[in-house]
């Protein structure tokens, strides 16, 4: 297979009369780290919303993997099994223990018997080094595990692409790292991810490439290097100047 | 740690605080409130006096004759005398132990399903056998077993059955009256808005009514349904009207980033509703569930007006007797004492839930 893990061509996607993705193409070859940045309403979560189709697209084509986003339903599920989701708030079942939260998943949407599914869970939650609260609540724990618990969630359903939106933005900082590393110990393992994130430090280790968004607009895309030193675009240049002065 | 040649400022030892001390007439009569309070907390106690008197100490528990209980005391010997036709109406007598049967079935089936590690398909599957069971074991006509017709099943068993059957059909009808009622597609969240409304807006008296008397002079020749049955149609859409309310206010407390991290790990719908979404909704909606479950157990007693046989109707029934003088106070207690028991078993079992859920929510 020759295609991209996730390619974009012109994707359009209005919020009633709100435009909210201006002809959006971007894509992201097999094992790539991509970072997504860019100022507040710039439509960073509604661009990796549309990737797994929590948001439909009005205009342009999605491809994931050899698929494309459509209404034919078969391929959405195909979807959701290439694509994991972190969400800035967890998300995580609060009703379900930690260990329910990462088997559960795996045995409803893809029929994985339950003793599997376990050991599964199980040894997912210990790459992200939390199997010792598997028999938590999600209640009982702090954001950081939390997120480590999502991350582990996602993982079970076996994705071939990882996408996280604003992951660390709900942590106190002090939690920040340790989702963090959990997100690079991934990328090291060769995971295709795509990542909205203003963590400039995780950007430059990790990622292979920065997107800029603004107004909806993919404006500038490049290695880290260059998008924080010598960016093209001066909207570009002024975003970044404003986070390297907040950080 | 004492380091050597500390000096430590020792506390002062003080006496404890001193407490005013006031008379006891100044605490029961000190101002106008407490005076008033005492007051009223006197006649209350005054008042119970004779209701006491009336229940325990002049009251006849064993009597050789109804005649003895002429005296004015309660006649708690009645109750012994038609214990049989309270609880189990005009069920033939030879035949009762199946009527026992039925309700120590339901007793045992509410215990081993309290908890809700237990609450899955199987134990569905479970009840509905029990329930069969049940239906069988007070019908007979199989298994060896007399037949019963529904006319003559009364009492308890009835009650208990209108009351688990009744909350336990409308569950799931509530389930999809409340989704139908959010749901993004016009026909059918009209279709649920305008059964709920219906349904809420007509008293419970008028559809049993409409279920008992109306429906066999509207169904076609030859159809009929029986009364029983239909009485249970009527209880079971009122409870589901009720019911989706309460589910729906549930559902509206709950995350919309729950469903969206469903659909984004691929659970398909209706295991995520089962296994996701209505746990939850659930869970947030504990207490008003119990309050409606225990209106709807009260209000099985309603289908004496339509003849069924449930326990209150067999109660009235039993006073009727000319033997006994006047024991309808006695009958009416004891019919109370059942229903507070099952209502007030209810509320402590909704109050265990809860203390679950938040200890589970703040480990
Ligand atoms: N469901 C919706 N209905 C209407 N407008 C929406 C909806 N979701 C997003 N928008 C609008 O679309 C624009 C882009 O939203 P999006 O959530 O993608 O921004 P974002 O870049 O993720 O911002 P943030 O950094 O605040 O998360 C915003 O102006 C937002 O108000
Ligand atoms: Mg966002």
């Amino acid at each position: 297979m020759s295609r991209n893990a996730i390619e974009l061509q012109g994707v359009e996607k209005f919020y009633g009369g709100f435009h909210a993705l201006k002809r959006a193409s971007l894509s992201v070859s097999l094992g790539e780290r991509v970072v997504v940045c860019g100022p507040s309403g710039s439509g960073k979560s509604t661009i990796i919303r549309c990737i797994n189709r929590l948001e439909k697209h009005d205009g342009g084509r999605i491809f994931v993997g050899d698929v494309e986003l459509g209404d034919d339903l078969r391929n959405l599920d195909a979807v959701r099994r290439e694509a994991g989701m972190v969400f800035q708030q967890f998300n995580l079942f609060p009703h379900l223990t930690v260990m329910e939260n990462c088997a559960l998943p795996q045995i409803l949407s893809r029929g994985t018997r339950r003793k599997a599914a376990e050991e599964n869970a199980r040894a997912y939650l210990d790459r992200v080094h939390i199997l010792d609260q598997a028999e938590k609540y999600p209640g009982q724990l702090s954001g950081g595990q939390k997120q480590r618990v999502a991350i582990a969630r996602a993982l079970c359903m076996r994705p071939k692409i990882m996408l996280f939106d604003e992951p660390t933005s709900a942590l106190d900082p002090e939690m920040i790292h340790e989702v963090l590393d959990a997100m690079t110990e991934l990328a090291e393992g060769g995971m295709t991810m795509m990542v909205v994130t203003h963590e400039m430090g995780f950007a430059r280790s990790v990622a292979d490439r920065v997107v800029y968004m603004e107004a909806g607009e993919i404006v500038e895309t490049g290695p880290p290097k260059e998008m924080f030193g010598n960016a093209r675009d001066p909207r570009t240049q002024r975003f970044m100047s404003t986070i390297a002065a907040s950080a | 740690m004492n380091a050597p040649g500390a000096v430590y400022n020792y506390i002062e030892p003080q006496l404890p605080p001193h407490i005013a001390r006031k008379p006891l007439l100044k605490i029961v009569f000190g101002d106008f409130l407490s005076a008033t309070l005492t007051i009223v907390a006197i006649a209350i106690i005054l008042s119970i006096l004779p209701v006491l008197n009336w229940a325990l100490i002049n009251a006849h528990w064993n009597v050789a004759s109804p005649a003895e209980c002429q005296d004015g005391g309660a006649c708690w010997a009645f109750i012994r005398a038609k214990a049989r036709l309270i609880m189990f109406g005009l069920y033939p007598p030879g035949e009762q132990w199946r009527a026992v049967a039925v309700i120590l079935l339901i007793l045992a089936m509410i215990l081993a399903s309290l908890s809700p590690r237990l609450w899955n398909a199987k134990l569905l599957a479970v009840w509905a056998t029990a329930i069969g069971v049940m239906l069988i074991l007070m019908g007979g006509g199989i298994a060896g077993l007399r037949f019963v017709p529904t006319s003559k099943w009364g009492g308890l068993p009835v009650t208990l059955l209108l009351a688990v059957l009744s909350l336990g059909l409308a569950f799931p009808l509530a389930v999809l009256l409340a989704l139908g009622r959010r749901s993004p597609l016009p026909v059918i969240r009209s279709i649920s808005v305008a059964v709920i409304e219906l349904v809420r807006g007509l008293p419970l008296v008028g559809l049993l009514f409409v279920a008992a008397i109306l429906l066999p002079l509207l169904l076609p020749a030859g159809w009929t349904i029986d009364k029983l049955g239909r009485t249970l149609a009527a209880l079971t859409i009122f409870a589901a009207a009720y019911l989706a309310e309460v589910i729906r206010g549930g559902l509206q407390g709950l995350d919309d980033g729950q469903i969206e991290a469903a659909e984004a790990l691929g659970i398909p719908y209706w295991k995520m509703i089962w296994h996701i979404v209505l746990p939850q909704a659930i869970q947030n909606v504990i207490p008003p569930l119990t309050n409606t479950a225990i209106v709807m157990v009260k209000n099985t007693s309603l289908v004496l007006i339509v003849g069924v046989f449930d326990m209150l109707s067999a109660a009235r029934s039993a006073t009727t007797d000319p033997a006994w003088p006047a024991p309808s106070t006695e009958a009416y207690m004891f019919v109370a004492l059942i229903y507070f028991l099952i209502c007030f078993g209810i509320s402590l079992y909704s109050r265990h839930l809860e203390l679950k859920v938040s200890a589970r929510a703040h480990g």
